[in-house]
């Protein structure tokens, strides 16, 4: 039964080891250490990033509730994030404001750090400076606003009134679209490719 | 041949292996995959060890001096040293390793560099307050299909398309 390494094993931190070496092994054999590539979502010339990500967000909800019915999974064992609306929206909106301004989020650059981008070296300098500033001034300007909206750990078929299986469908069928959609856009606007 | 293995891989390729390696994750550790945890639990260490005695009556740094094991050992930060190995094992085999200052030819690199250094402050500040980042809070929340990982991933890319026209110039 999954999971199955202990929390503070070693075993588990080799795992996660192993886990971040694929994960940043295939963020970079997507392309994801070039920000030009990863901005290109913003400016309609390059939708890698959307395909990638929402591709790989549907393979492992999929994934996880074939696991979750043939019982090798339960999801009351793993992490699951409470929902907090107000500080998600806002945070999101600063970090969207981060993401087309800095070129990278947090994984990403890493990933191209190794590349030998600077640039990714700089962002992660600015994650260190940000998170000095927030803990500074956690009390008086966010302590309030991160525990606001609390809805708990809801899953987005129970918010909407669908079972798991069929919100997981509904998912697929949104990716597809949206996958369909990039590629419209890239045609009927006729976005030149940017050389980087 | 060359020529070949520098190309990126087919994108919805890398997106099932990247769910693959989110399933792992979930299924031998019960993490999801993350980012700016890792950084957080840099600057929790650090802070920590220098000023403990602010630590302990600061909100944010006070369940890191109560916790039993050093901040700087968890899951996350071995993950994120795994992202690095495998992004440069990766770029090595690729022959893409180089360092540079990546831009647009319209701005300058130090252009680059300062507004790297601004997006990178904003994803540190947006992460701490919505409880993750785009891998943390958005990918792992939508692979457990979670209200939180959808409502961020909208906030994050709708906030990007809002702001996009302003940062046109450094991009295109």
């Amino acid at each position: 039964m999954a999971p199955i390494f202990e929390q503070s094993s070693e075993w588990n931190f080799l795992a996660a080891l192993f886990i971040g070496i694929a994960f940043g092994w295939v963020l970079e054999r997507a392309g994801f250490s070039t920000s030009r590539k990863l901005a290109g979502v913003f400016y309609g010339y390059d939708f890698v990033v959307i395909k990638v990500f929402f591709t790989a967000a549907i393979t492992a909800a999929l994934g996880l509730l074939f696991l979750n019915f043939f019982g090798i999974f339960d999801f009351e064992m793993v992490w699951m994030p409470t929902t907090y609306t107000w500080p998600t929206i806002v945070g999101g909106i600063i970090m969207g404001l981060g993401f087309v301004t800095g070129g990278f989020c947090p994984g990403t650059s890493v990933c191209a750090a190794a590349t030998g981008k600077l640039d990714a070296l700089a962002f992660m300098g600015g994650i260190i400076i940000g998170i000095f500033f927030y803990s500074f001034t956690y009390e008086p300007l966010w302590e309030t606003l991160r525990a606001s909206g609390k809805l708990g750990k809801v899953k987005i078929g129970e918010l909407i009134g669908l079972n798991e299986g069929v919100a997981v469908l509904a998912f697929i069928a949104f990716g597809l679209f949206a996958f369909w959609l990039v590629d419209k856009i890239k045609k009927v606007y006729n976005i030149k490719d940017v050389e980087y | 041949m060359e020529d070949k293995s520098k190309k990126y891989m087919n994108p919805y390729l890398a997106g099932v292996i990247l769910g693959f390696v989110i399933m792992a994750a979930f299924f031998f550790s019960g993490e999801g995959l993350g980012g700016s945890g890792a950084f957080k639990d840099i600057v929790k260490t650090t802070v920590v060890n220098v000023a403990p005695e602010y630590s302990a009556n600061s909100h944010y740094f006070k369940s890191a001096v109560e916790s039993e094991h050093s901040p700087i050992k968890t899951w996350l930060i071995f993950e994120v040293l795994g992202v690095l190995l495998g992004g440069a094992i990766s770029g090595a085999f690729a022959g893409r390793l180089k360092l540079k200052i990546e831009h647009s030819p319209n701005i300058t690199s130090r252009t680059r560099i300062i507004f790297a250094i601004i997006g990178g402050a904003l994803f540190g500040i947006g992460s701490q307050l919505g409880r993750g980042c785009t891998s943390g809070a958005g990918l792992s929340g939508m692979a457990v299909m979670s209200v939180s990982g959808f409502l961020s991933v909208a906030a994050i890319f709708g906030s990007g398309y809002l702001f996009a026209w302003f940062f046109r110039k450094l991009w295109i």
